[in-house]
């Protein structure tokens, strides 16, 4: 694919900017507009921007790993921090669980947070492996 | 007692995962977690003697009734052990038989799962747990029937046994729940102590005719018996144990256990007579016809299940000892004969009788149990199976209609099947060794200790059968509703009449064994008949089926999106249409909406222009393009509304689908077929339509009076019980956390869905095995 060289320098601006917004956007969910889904969606939108511009086995290099292993990661923390109550509290599935002093940017932590973390590696995952598969099989 | 059943799945799921690091290792191991079943099993031998029944529960889902209900009574005892005993052995034996098989471990996998499985069914006693345990080992069947996976015959005959089987699992979950709709209850316990009502129930004939539905098709009865002898393409442990100690018998099983709530009515048991009387003759006369060994022991297995039903169906005491006493004989002289039969497939390569003799040079042993397994089917003293045939007789003289027909269908019977005992157990190890095996090499012991193991179990039975008369037979029967303190078991029972008729059976079935030698002529002159086989019948009735719904795919699911789209769009407009006739007062509050703002003019007239645009560009990218000029509308009127979560999520989606459908595009071809006029025009009434009914519906939504109670309670509790602020994410994350669980794991589904099929192809070295299988199989197609 050509691109051009402004796509090509603004997009490795760009990536780490966009992240750094997506976890933004994914850590004030709980008290302003954000939260995992978007979050997610905007991690992929520039890890995409990224392989238009620089094509997609830089970017490839550049995940390591296949997004596919995002998803049992991100169900998994979903689940065990749904389970967390269940193990230690003995509470009913889902229960919230709350730390007493409140951080910084973060307001207080809680299961809700890493429930969101969750979704967030499975959004990045699934659209990552949908377009890379799409995208590869040409 | 759950933990028992637990084993075999646990164990199951273990080889998944460390399989390929033991690589067929394991056997020994293996093989010892049925040896420790049928141990655990064999100490409650004596509780279940003196009369007790060992009850467990452990609660499943009690708001439905359903628990993890177990009963071990005399009945469920038999079976555990026979499907632990039994299964040790053939454990134990495929270690040997498909030694340094490739897939060795998935193998004993699903065979443990099977046997949990078919624990599990034997011991439940609530109708909702056999009716998964039930559904369980026909899956776990499918399993190892299709074992020769690229074997196209295979596959075909997994197909044929799980449709067969799971639909009469359909028919138990039926009549499970029919009973319960009757009772009040999942368990059959308390079902017992309600069997009158039960029978004087407007129902009962529905729920025996489900119960006949679940059974016959299990335990391989006529009409539905055909799906037996395909399921012979599994390896020979496979068939030794599903198809002749276990699994067919979940039907008779289920019989049983039915027999004192169910049974006692005319129709239950005047059915139960005419069906086991049709299959056990039916398919003795099969046996005659085969010349495949395993052909022939599928064809005597049916008749033997025939024999099963039949007794079940005379429904007197003495029938339930029969019966009682036949499952045991049968389970252990067929299982030898199918393990002898494996040894001589795995040394010699063939199967064909007619080209197996005087193997006993070779394998001593191996006919030894042959020969006594054949004798003890053929019920000559002193075998059990004397014991059995006798006792058999006994029931059917003393039947009360029709006992000379009956009588005579039951000798028939045996003498059919003391042929194919012989046949079977006797023909290949007698007479002179032909050339062509003459370099057969010897079996090890793994692969003869266990069948002849059986083999001579039959004759101590036979010998002494008091082992089992009180330990095993009488609790049967009790757990059938007979009385059982007469019973008396032995070899010797007098001369009357009933010993006549042996003499009989043994005289005539010998002579034919003599007479009548199986031979390719035979079976290819009973092939001619085939086409009124209930087999063929079905695949016709099939090809019928699968003619319909390809017609009615082509029509519906023809691969064009568009198509799809109309049919929707199209089923949308009469439904909602329909309703909304009549029933719109279109009473539309005008003062209740707002004002409109110039930005929404513009986002709206940017919006219209976008879909005009996309509708008649004639260039995919551009319509593409101008699609996503329309989604990026909503998200600013979305802006207006003040619902940034909602616009920010809409502006990454429509980003992505964009990119996602420019992503497609580029792969489709570069010609554009353009809809003509006339397709124009009728898509544009269908969506204009279409939008003007939405639009009315919206309104009319907006004009009704909206309960804010929801809303209220989500706005009034975020920040006091979930602790956050925005509301939104709150109620995503928390108040319906599991939902969003629930839509990642759909997620990560749909992704690994594109993922398989994009991506995963099969390796060249399965591909070119699945190509030559396949054109082997035309080949031979063709030769036909």
């Amino acid at each position: 694919m050509r691109t051009t060289i402004i796509l090509k320098t603004a997009s490795n601006y760009l990536l780490p900017v966009l992240l750094v917004f997506s976890i933004f956007i994914l850590l004030r969910g709980h008290y302003l507009p954000g939260g995992g889904f978007v979050g997610g969606l905007i991690a992929s939108i520039a890890f995409i921007l990224h392989s238009f511009a620089n094509g997609l086995n830089k970017t490839k290099e550049l995940l390591i790993m296949h997004p596919g292993f995002l998803l049992p990661i991100g169900l998994a923390i979903s689940f065990l921090s749904g389970l967390a109550p269940v193990i230690f509290y003995d509470l009913p599935f889902m229960t919230g669980l709350w730390s007493h002093d409140e951080i910084a940017i973060l307001g207080s932590v809680g299961s809700a947070l890493f429930f969101d973390i969750g979704v967030y590696l499975v959004v990045n995952g699934v659209t990552l492996t949908i377009i890379f598969t799409i995208s590869e099989s040409a | 007692m759950l933990t028992a059943i637990l084993t075999g799945f646990l164990f199951s799921i273990f080889l998944v995962f460390t399989g390929r690091f033991f690589k067929g290792k394991l056997s020994i191991l293996a093989s010892l977690i049925p040896l420790g079943l049928f141990v655990y099993f064999f100490k409650y031998i004596p509780a279940i003697t003196n009369g007790e029944v060992i009850m467990r529960s452990y609660e499943w889902i009690p708001s439905f009734n359903v628990n993890l209900g177990f009963k071990l009574d005399g009945l469920s005892l038999l079976f555990s052990l026979m499907i632990t005993g039994i299964g040790f052995l053939v454990f134990a034996y495929t270690s040997s038989y498909l030694k340094g098989h490739e897939y060795l471990d998935r193998f004993y996998g699903y065979l443990a799962s099977f046997m949990g499985a078919m624990l599990g069914l034997v011991l439940s006693d609530n109708m909702i747990t056999l009716f998964v345990f039930w559904e369980l080992t026909s899956i776990s069947s499918f399993f190892l029937i299709g074992f020769n996976n690229t074997n196209p015959a295979s596959r075909k005959s997994a197909m044929t046994a799980l449709g067969i089987t799971g639909i009469g699992g359909l028919f138990l979950l039926a009549g499970a729940l029919l009973l319960n709709n009757m009772t009040g209850t999942y368990s059959i316990s308390e079902m017992l102590t309600m069997s009158e009502a039960i029978r004087s129930n407007e129902f009962y004939f529905v729920a025996v005719l489900f119960l006949f539905g679940a059974a016959f098709t299990k335990s391989a009865q006529f009409p539905f018996h055909f799906w037996l002898p395909g399921a012979m393409k599994a390896p020979t442990p496979v068939s030794t144990y599903l198809h002749s100690a276990t699994m067919v018998k979940a039907g008779v099983y289920l019989l049983m256990r039915f027999t004192p709530v169910l049974g006692g009515e005319n129709i239950w048991n005047t059915t139960l007579v005419i069906v086991g009387g049709i299959t056990m003759l039916y398919s003795a006369v099969h046996t005659i016809f085969r010349t495949d060994l395993k052909g022939i022991l599928a064809y005597s297995t049916i008749s033997a299940l025939g024999i099963l039903v039949f007794l079940i169906g005379l429904g007197t005491q003495e029938a339930f000892l029969a019966a009682a006493v036949f499952i045991i004989v049968h389970a252990l002289y067929k299982a030898t004969l199918f393990l002898v039969t494996g040894i001589i497939d795995h040394q010699t390569h063939t199967r064909d009788v007619t080209r197996l003799s005087g193997l006993n040079k070779i394998m001593l042993p191996v006919g030894i149990a042959g020969i006594l397994a054949a004798i003890s089917s053929a019920g000559i003293p002193p075998t059990i199976g004397f014991v059995g045939k006798e006792l058999t007789y006994e029931a059917t003289f003393h039947s009360e209609t029709l006992m000379v027909f009956l009588i005579i269908g039951i000798v028939i019977t045996k003498i059919l099947l003391l042929y194919a005992g012989f046949v079977a157990g006797i023909k290949p190890f007698t007479g002179k060794l032909p050339e062509a095996l003459e370099k057969t090499k010897k079996p090890g012991p793994i692969l003869w200790i266990p069948p002849l193991l059986l083999a001579i179990l039959g004759i101590v039975f036979g010998v002494a059968p008091f082992i089992i008369e009180s330990s095993l037979v009488k609790p049967v029967v009790e757990a059938m509703g007979a009385d059982a303190s007469e019973i008396h078991l032995a070899l010797w029972h007098g001369f009357n009449m009933v010993f006549i008729l042996s003499l009989i059976t043994i005289g005539v079935g010998t002579a034919l064994y003599f007479i009548i030698k199986p031979s390719a002529k035979l079976e290819q002159g009973i092939a001619r008949l085939d086409f009124i086989a209930p087999e063929n019948i079905l695949e016709k009735f099939n090809a019928l089926f699968v003619g319909f719904s390809n017609f009615w795919t082509n029509f519906f699911q023809n691969g064009y999106l568009r198509n799809y789209i109309s049919i929707i769009i199209l089923f949308l407009v009469v439904l909602v249409g329909y309703i909304m006739i009549g029933n719109t007062s279109f009473a539309i509050d005008y003062n209740s909406l707002s004002k409109i703002t110039v930005y929404e003019i513009t986002t709206t007239l940017i919006l219209i222009a976008g879909i005009f645009y996309t509708v008649f560009t004639d260039s995919r990218l551009a319509a593409v393009a101008a699609m996503g000029v329309v989604g990026l509308s909503i998200c600013l009127i979305f802006v207006f509304y003040s619902a940034p979560d909602l616009a920010m999520t809409q502006f990454s989606i429509d980003t992505l689908t964009v990119i996602l459908f420019v992503l497609v595009l580029y792969k489709l071809p570069k010609y554009l077929k353009l809809s003509d006029y006339k397709t124009r025009v009728r898509d544009g009434i269908l969506s204009s339509i279409f939008g003007l009914i939405i639009t009315t519906l919206a309104l009319q939504v907006l004009a009704e009076p909206v309960s804010k109670e929801v809303g209220n309670y989500y706005a009034a509790n975020s920040y006091l019980e979930a602790h956050g602020k925005n509301v939104v994410n709150v109620i995503l994350v928390d108040f319906r956390g599991a939902d969003t669980m629930i839509e990642i794991s759909v997620l990560s589904i749909a992704a690994v869905g594109v993922f398989g099929l994009m991506k995963l192809r099969l390796k060249m070295k399965d591909r070119r095995r699945y190509a030559d299988t396949s054109l082997n199989a035309e080949n031979e197609n063709k030769k036909k």
